[in-house]
Parts: C-alpha cells; structure tokens; sequence
C-alpha cells in the first residue's frame, strides 16, 4: 500500500511541476510588470507561448549535427528528473533515494553541458559567447551549490533531500548562523542559475550581455519549446528547493493519508506564489550587473556557503 | 594459476616480444602481430590477476634473480591483484587501439619493441615485493616510457620534454630510494615482509612517508612535481599517452598506497592534511592549466593531474580517518579514491585515443585549426562526447560516482576530532567542488572546440572516419563508462578486498542491495542508484519525443544559420579555443596565471590592425624549476675549472678526499 502511495505522489509530483512550472514563470512576469505599472501579458501566457512553439516546424542551421537534435531532448529530460526528485508537496517520493542533492545539482550540470555544446554546435558567435559565458558562471555557481549542499547535510546528517526536508521541519533544528548563511547563498546562486536579473536578463534579447538566450538563439519551433520548458522547469525546481529547505512546513510526511497531502499540495501553491513574488520584487528593485561583475557576485556565494560549512566543521551548536 | 606463472609469463612473453619486434617493425602487417599478441598478453595477465584476486589470499614467490641473499620476491596479495586487472584491462584496449591507429606511425621499431618493455614494466612494478625488484621495476617503467617520449625525437619539442621527464624521473626514483632506505633501515630489510614487521620511529615514518609522496607525486604528476607530464604525455604516440596518462600515473597512485597505507602501517595525525592540501591544489590548478590550452592532447595531459588530485584528496581522507580508527568512513574514502583510478583509467584512455584519431584523421591537435568533426567522424566524435560526460563528472556515468563518494567522505570528516582538518576538509571540499565544475567546462571547450562548429581548416573539413581497430577500443571503453556507472555496486564489491588491506576495513557489500543503488556506509545516511537515474533520464526524454512527434510537430526544413540576422561565412568569426577560455582567464587566470590580456586598438583615423596579445606565466615554473635549473647551471660553470688542473692538483685532490673518508670512518660513532 506504501508503495503505491509513494508510486502515486512521484507520478502526480512528475505532472505537477510539469504543469506549473509554466505557471510559475507567467506568474512572476505578470508581477512584474504591475510592479513597473504595465498590464503585462496574461498569465497563461508561457502555455500558449510554448503550444505556439510545438506545433510550429523547426528551422535547422544546414550545418546543425544531431547533437543539436538531441539536445533540447536531453536537457528537458534531466531537468525534468531533477525537478521530479525535490519534494514539493509530499515528501515520500518513490524514488527519492536514487539520487541525493548532489546528483540532482549534477543532472542540472549536465543539462548545461549539453545546453552549451549546442551553443557551440553551429558556430556562431552569439552560441560561443553564451557558451562560454555560460560554463563560466557554471563554474562558480556549482561549487557554491556544493558548499550549501555541504552545510545543509551536516545539519541533516543526510545528502538525500527527503530527509533533509523532514529534519528540518524538527523544532531542535531552530534558528542556525549557518541555515542562514545557507539560505542567502542559495538565493544568490538561484538568481544565476536561472539567469535572473542581475546575473542575466531573461527578457533581452540582441545584447551583448545576454547569456542564456544567446547560447539558445540558434533554435525554433519544438526544440525551443523544450528548452523553454527545461528553464521554467529549472527556475519551478529552485524555488521549491528554497521552500522545501528552509519553509519546510505543510510538507506531507510518508503515510500521512490523502488529506495531509492535500493541504500539502495547497500549501505547496502558496509558497510557490510567494517565492514568485519575492523574485518579481527582488528583480524590480535592482539593476543587472556586467558580465564581469558577476564572479563576485557568485564569489560572495561560495564563501558563505564555504563559511556555513566551516561552522558546521567548527561546532554542531552553529 | 600462480605468481610464478603470472610474473614469469608476463616476463617471458613479453621480452620475447619486444625481441620480435625490431625485425617484425619493418614487415607490413608486424605491427598488427605484435599489437594483437600484446592484447592477448595483457588479457591473459588480467585474468590471472582476476583468479588471484578471487582466491582471497596472497600469492608469494622468490624467484632466483635479483640481489644475492633476498633473490626477487613476487607477491600477488588483494591490492597487487586489483591494480593488475586495471592495468592490464587498459593495457589490452590500448593494444587494440594500437593495431590500427600505429598504420600511420613512421618509426614503427622505435615504438614496438619499448611499448613492449613498458607494459612488462609497470606489470612488474605492481607485483615487486621487496624494495630492490620495485625500484628496478620503476626504473625499467621510467625508462622505457621515455624511450617512447622521443620517439619523433626530431622535433625539438619532444626532445625537451624527454630531457625534462628523464630528469624528474631520475628526481622521483632517487626519493623512492631513500625513502626505501628509511624503510629497511640499517640492516638492510629489503623484503617488504621484513619492512612491515620493523617498527618505525616517528621521525623515519614520516620521512619515508614524505619520500613517498615526492617519489610517487613525481610520478603521477601531484603539483608542483607536475611540470613534466604535459609535454610528455603530449610527445608520445596517442597509445602511448593513453597508457601514461591512464595507467603508469596509476601505478605511482599504487606506488603511494603500497609504501604508505601498506608498509609503513598506522599513519601520523598530520599526513591526511597534508597528502589533502597537495590533492586540492592539484586538483585545481591542473584543471585550470587544462583550459588554457589549445593543444588536444596538452589539454588531456594537464586533466589528468586535476584528476591526480582528486585520487589523492581520497587518499588523504583515508589516511586521516584510518589514523582515528574511523575504519567504516576510511574504506569508504579508500573505495572513492581506488574507484576514481579505475575510473580515470577507462576514461581518459577513451579521450586519448579520441584524440589520436583526431591527430591521424587531420595532421593536428592543435583545436584552433580543428572544428566539424562531428560530420566527418560520427563515432569516434560520440565516443569521446561519452568520455567527457564521464570525465565531467555528470550522472549517470562513472565519474559521477566516484566523485560523490569522495563527497559523501568529506561529510563524514566533522567526527574527525583534529582542529587542522576541521579547517582543511571544508576548504579542500570547495576546491574539489570547484574542480568538477572547471572540468565540465574544459570538456565542454575540448568538444565543442573540436568536435562542433565549422571547419576551420581544409584538413578538418577533408579528414575521415578512424579504423576498425580503434572505433572497436573507444566503444569498449565508452560501454564501460556507462556500465561503471550504472552499476557502481558490483566495481565496488570487485575493489573491496584491495581497500580492506589498505585501511583494515571494507564498505558493505553493494551488488546484494536492491535495484543495485549503492550506500557507501550506514553513518552517511545517503544512497545514489545510476540504474534508476539512467531508466528515470531514458523514459523522460522518450516520453518527451514521443508526445512531441506524436501530437505536435515534426516537421524539419535546413536552413541558413540565423545568427541574429547577420551570419557571417567567414568561418574565423567562430569562437576559437582561447575566446572560449576567456571569461574563464579573466576570472581565474589573472590571480594563477597572472594572465594579461594586451589590446592595441589603434585611435579613429589609423589604419592599423588592432590587435590582442594574452600573457601568461607559470609561476610553479618560476618558483620551484628555474632556481634549480639556474642553480645547477651556475654550480657547473664554478666546478668547470676543475677539468683543467695539473697532475700535482689532482693527487692533491685525491689525496685530501682520501683523508677526509678516513677521518670519517674513525670519528664515526
């Protein structure tokens, strides 16, 4: 009976993110734009935006080898698994064990890596900039990752992330320095990954500073929407990570019956809403930075996160 | 099957073979022959290395050569016998490689007969048991892999890198003399049998333990011993780098657990910090010096010590775990560090061998004149894409795994009661997290660089697929990255015995866990399955072309690139290797390299071109290799007069040194 509860939450968890990661992109775009006293666009719009993009044909650089096929396939595939595995509403995922949070950040690395050889594949020098500047950021923003991931496992004791996301629901877990040097290091490299402002601009397009949207300039049609998709998806994964970690509340623990998943589920929306706000304010009220300010900003990150994890080693009261 | 057979056969047939070789050199198909006879050797000795390791306890013989009154002593215990079928695993593949790829080699009796040697060479220095064969055996390895090195002597390039091997080799060995020397001590215990059972005072313990490190590190290419290998391993002849870079830096990594964790017993509380410290920064700045490079193989070559250092930051988790008697997380570090060196092995003979191809199918490896290959050389271009998903440490390959498991080691390291690591792990922990995110993107630069884009040069528009021979090795090693990665339990299970003798204790027994997932050990609470990720990934990405190509679209039309509207044919506007690399130096390379970037952009009105020029410097050169070679320089210009003394001065000489021996020898205590 567990199995299949289980079975069923991974299976529902699967088509949530799915469905909502799209919501959640409209969502934060629509804030936005009421934030700067612009109507903005529905906020359906990523939906018909991408039914847009699938039912149109592909156009193909001539010199376009299968690896740029294949890519938009592989990309939305590992980000779809990684998003699969952070316990969203429940946190009895069936296959939450096969991968901890060090394989999830690695299967969105290896989405990037493939996402940046496309970059590269038809040789442009608008896909090599992106690449380049891609795999840059990447470089920073994961030893970051690894260093919040270090700290939150020497709080839970666990790297697999239902378990972290129970223990931190525990009251002796409390208010910690490192939880919080943990916590503004995640939003720093949330913002870069998903090439939020000040890292990067999602909307611009033909500018220099452009990172993501120029190593993707080369697709169209299907494949487009695929990468589309994956970013949503990537940007839903982030912020229910923040939310799974550190607002832990209302996350149904395994065998909890159907209502306590429910009202998990309800809840989940809730934080979701709120993280999205959060983004809109935040992305309003700064400006975007020069590519080259960008390691420290990412700097600033991996020494937080290097510090949180020092405290741990130092004391387990921090 | 014996030690005798296992060292006797290896020696047997394999000198009779590097024999053969110099007449067969010059017959059309002997290369073919020697190459398919070496495969066969090498296969052989891994089997009966895998029937040693299966039968559980050590082998012993002494054979009657060697040093007069301890002979040479063979043994094949867990460790010997592990390291045997990785070696001779990759030593099979890259014969195979080599039976098509050496067509195109111009000094066939050059490489035959010391590629011969060579594999004999490293097979014995695995199953040496006393100081004396090791040594020898070392020697022989050392030797006969330059031989190799200057193969296209001719060139003033490989002839430096040969001098610059010979001399740190020679600098290695002579560390692994003396330490040997601390080891047996003043009655001469050479046996290693004699070693284990001598008790060490804590100074020659950690002297040995240090001599160790330098005459290994040297070996495998640990910074900042590390100069050497680059050029070397770039020099050689593409199956030959694969072996140097994949296997001989391995057989120093056994050197190191053999003299360390083996014969010197119980480690001191400050080796772990130290064999760490060196692994980060290796680890570090060898994937940092890998970017800056636009030559394939110098690229692979400078990996291969980031790679080096991630193997050792394993070896020093373990030895400071083993030194606090915390035996569960110290086999759980030894497993990490023993599975990365099968790991590395498979994959960076993969990569090798890909850019062996790469080198016969264009005349070049230098990247900036490469690009497109994808068209041209469909599967030698998939295989080594596999080889750099691994290398990068993506899911679900290999390297993947024993990168998590180093992971998984260091969050065992709090219960360390040491305040030094407390410090170190989390900043060595960084750097490995920084390391695996450099990798990637050094691959990303060498596939895409070389493999993607357009052709930037005729040779790389006109090159053609590789032979028979070497597709067949890169797709044997590119299915094993897969397999090693999504079974990690049953590679695991097959090291166990090898990290049980090195740390006294073994992780569980993976391959009997359900689905095959692999949890290294019940105090890290913490479980990885590649099996289900890879199914997971798989049914994901079909489900997605299936429901797009089913109710969407599918419709294709080729087309110009679109490029924002203006693509420009020229194909020089690409993205070359050093633009790649360029946020990369900016970020990194001013603090290491002190890497400036020149520009001269001539004001409005003048004609001339504008221009970049990047300045680097080596600074581990600056700092540890050009005080010595200056040192050395001047020492020999103040000693140079003494060659043209008179008769009288000489017996003067001879004389003074005679009494200063005596008076030695009397005031000795």
């Amino acid at each position: 009976m567990a199995l299949i509860g289980d079975l069923l939450i991974q299976g529902v968890q699967m088509f949530i993110v799915l469905a909502l990661a799209p919501l959640l992109t409209g969502f934060v775009r629509v804030v936005k734009a009421r934030l700067l006293r612009r109507r903005g666009p529905p906020l359906l719009q990523p939906y018909y935006d991408l039914a847009r993009l699938l039912g149109k044909q592909v156009v193909l650089a001539d010199n376009a080898s299968w690896l740029f096929r294949v890519t938009p396939y592989m990309v939305f595939a590992a980000t779809w698994v990684a998003a699969a595995l952070v316990p969203t509403f429940a946190a009895g995922l069936m296959f939450s064990w096969s991968a901890d949070l060090i394989a999830i950040i690695a299967l969105i690395a290896s989405a990037r890596f493939f996402l940046a050889l496309a970059g590269l594949d038809i040789g442009t020098s608008f896909g090599g900039i992106g690449s380049s500047r891609e795999v840059m950021i990447a470089s920073l923003a994961e030893p970051a990752m690894i260093m919040i991931v270090f700290t939150l496992a020497l709080i839970a004791g666990s790297t697999q992330l239902s378990t972290i996301a129970l223990i931190m629901q525990m009251p002796e877990v409390g208010l910690r320095a490192s939880l919080a040097l943990a916590l503004i290091a995640l939003v720093l490299v949330a913002l870069a990954e998903n090439a939020r402002i000040p890292v990067d601009n999602p909307a611009t397009h033909l500018e220099l500073t452009m990172v993501h949207e120029a190593m993707v300039l080369e697709y169209s049609g299907r494949h487009l929407a695929l990468i589309d998709l994956a970013a949503m998806l990537k940007l839903l994964l982030y912020v229910s990570l923040i939310v799974c970690i550190f607002v832990p509340w209302g996350v149904a623990v395994p065998d909890s019956g159907p209502l306590a998943t429910l009202a998990g589920l309800a809840l989940y929306m809730l934080k979701l809403a709120g993280g999205g706000l959060a983004l809109a304010l935040f992305e309003t009220s700064i400006a975007k930075m020069r590519v080259f300010r960008v390691p420290e900003f990412l700097g600033i990150a991996l020494m937080l996160g290097l510090l949180g994890t020092l405290l741990r080693f130092v004391s387990g009261t921090f | 099957m014996n030690v005798e057979f296992h060292a006797g056969f290896l020696a047997f047939t394999l000198l009779i073979l590097a024999a053969a070789a110099f007449p067969l050199a010059r017959r059309d198909r002997g290369p073919l022959l020697v190459y398919s006879l070496a495969a066969l050797i090498a296969g052989i000795a891994m089997l009966s290395a895998a029937v040693a390791a299966a039968r559980g306890v050590p082998l012993e013989a002494q054979l009657p050569l060697g040093l007069p009154g301890i002979g040479m002593r063979v043994r094949l215990d867990a460790l010997s016998a592990t390291f045997s079928m990785i070696v001779n695993l990759a030593a099979a593949i890259a014969s195979l490689y080599a039976a098509g790829y050496a067509r195109h080699e111009s000094e066939q009796a050059r490489v035959l007969p010391f590629y011969c040697l060579f594999l004999l060479g490293m097979n014995l220095v695995l199953i040496a048991d006393d100081a004396f064969s090791f040594l020898l055996a070392w020697e022989f390895m050392s030797l006969s892999s330059w031989a190799l090195v200057v193969v296209h002597h001719r060139s003033e390039e490989n002839r430096n890198a040969g001098f610059l091997y010979l001399a740190m080799a020679a600098f290695g060995t002579l560390a692994l003399l003396f330490a040997f020397g601390v080891l047996a001590g003043g009655e001469g215990a050479y046996a290693f049998d004699a070693i284990r059972a001598r008790e060490l005072g804590p100074l020659a313990a950690t002297a040995a333990m240090l001599l160790a490190l330098i005459g290994t590190g040297s070996k495998s290419g640990l910074v900042p011993l590390h100069a050497w290998l680059p050029p070397a391993h770039s020099a050689a002849p593409s199956h030959v780098s694969a072996l140097m870079s994949g296997v001989m830096t391995k057989v120093a990594v056994y050197g190191f657990i053999r003299v360390v964790f083996d014969l010197l017993g119980t480690p001191d509380w400050w080796w772990g910090t130290v064999v760490l410290a060196m692994g980060g920064i290796t680890a570090v700045l060898g994937v940092l010096s890998a970017l800056m490079q636009h030559d394939l193989k110098r690229l692979l070559a400078f990996h291969t010590v980031e790679n080096i250092g991630i193997i050792y930051i394993g070896l020093g988790l373990a030895l400071a775990f083993e030194h606090y008697n915390m035996n569960f997380a110290a086999a759980l570090a030894a497993t990490a560090a023993v599975f990365h060196v099968f790991n590395h092995c498979i994959f960076k003979s993969l990569l090798f061998f890909g850019a062996g191809a790469v080198q016969v199918a264009t005349g070049t490896r230098d990247m900036e004149h490469l690009g497109g290959l994808i068209h041209r050389m469909p599967a030698t271009s998939f295989a080594f894409l596999v080889g750099c998903v691994a290398i990068s440490a993506l899911p679900p390959l290999n390297g993947f795994v024993s990168e998590w498991l180093t992971f998984q080691a260091i969050l065992l390291s709090p219960a360390l009661p040491d305040w030094g690591m407390k410090l170190s792990i989390p900043a060595v922990g960084a750097l490995l997290a920084l390391s695996a995110a450099l990798a990637a993107a050094c691959f990303v630069k060498a596939f895409g660089i070389t493999f993607l884009g357009r052709p930037r040069t005729p040779q790389a528009e006109h090159a053609v697929e590789t032979d028979r021979h070497s597709l067949a090795a890169m797709g044997a090693l590119a299915v094993l990255c897969l397999i090693a990665g999504i079974f990690p339990g049953v590679f695991i299970d097959v090291l166990s015995p090898a990290v049980d003798l090195m740390v006294g204790a073994r992780m569980p027994v993976q391959s009997a866990l359900p689905w095959l997932s692999i949890v290294p050990i019940a105090e890290s609470r913490s479980s990885y399955n590649g099996l289900v990720l890879f199914l997971f990934i798989a049914f994901a990405a079909y489900a997605a072309v299936y429901a797009i190509h089913r109710f969407a679209s599918n419709a294709i039309r080729r087309g110009p690139a679109w490029d924002c509207g203006y693509p420009e044919p020229s194909t020089a506007t690409q993205y070359t290797a050093s633009s790649f690399a360029q946020p990369i130096r900016r970020v990194y390379g001013t603090l290491v390299f002190r890497a400036r970037d020149v520009v001269d952009m001539p004001p409005p009105g003048d004609l001339r071109a504008a221009s970049i020029a990047v300045s680097m410097r080596d600074l581990i050169w600056e700092w540890f290799y050009a005080p010595v070679a200056v040192a050395v320089t001047r020492t020999a210009d103040r000693l140079n007069p003494l060659q043209f003394q008179t008769i009288r001065r000489y017996l003067a000489f001879v004389f003074g040194a005679l009494v200063t021996l005596l008076l030695v020898i009397a005031l000795w205590p």
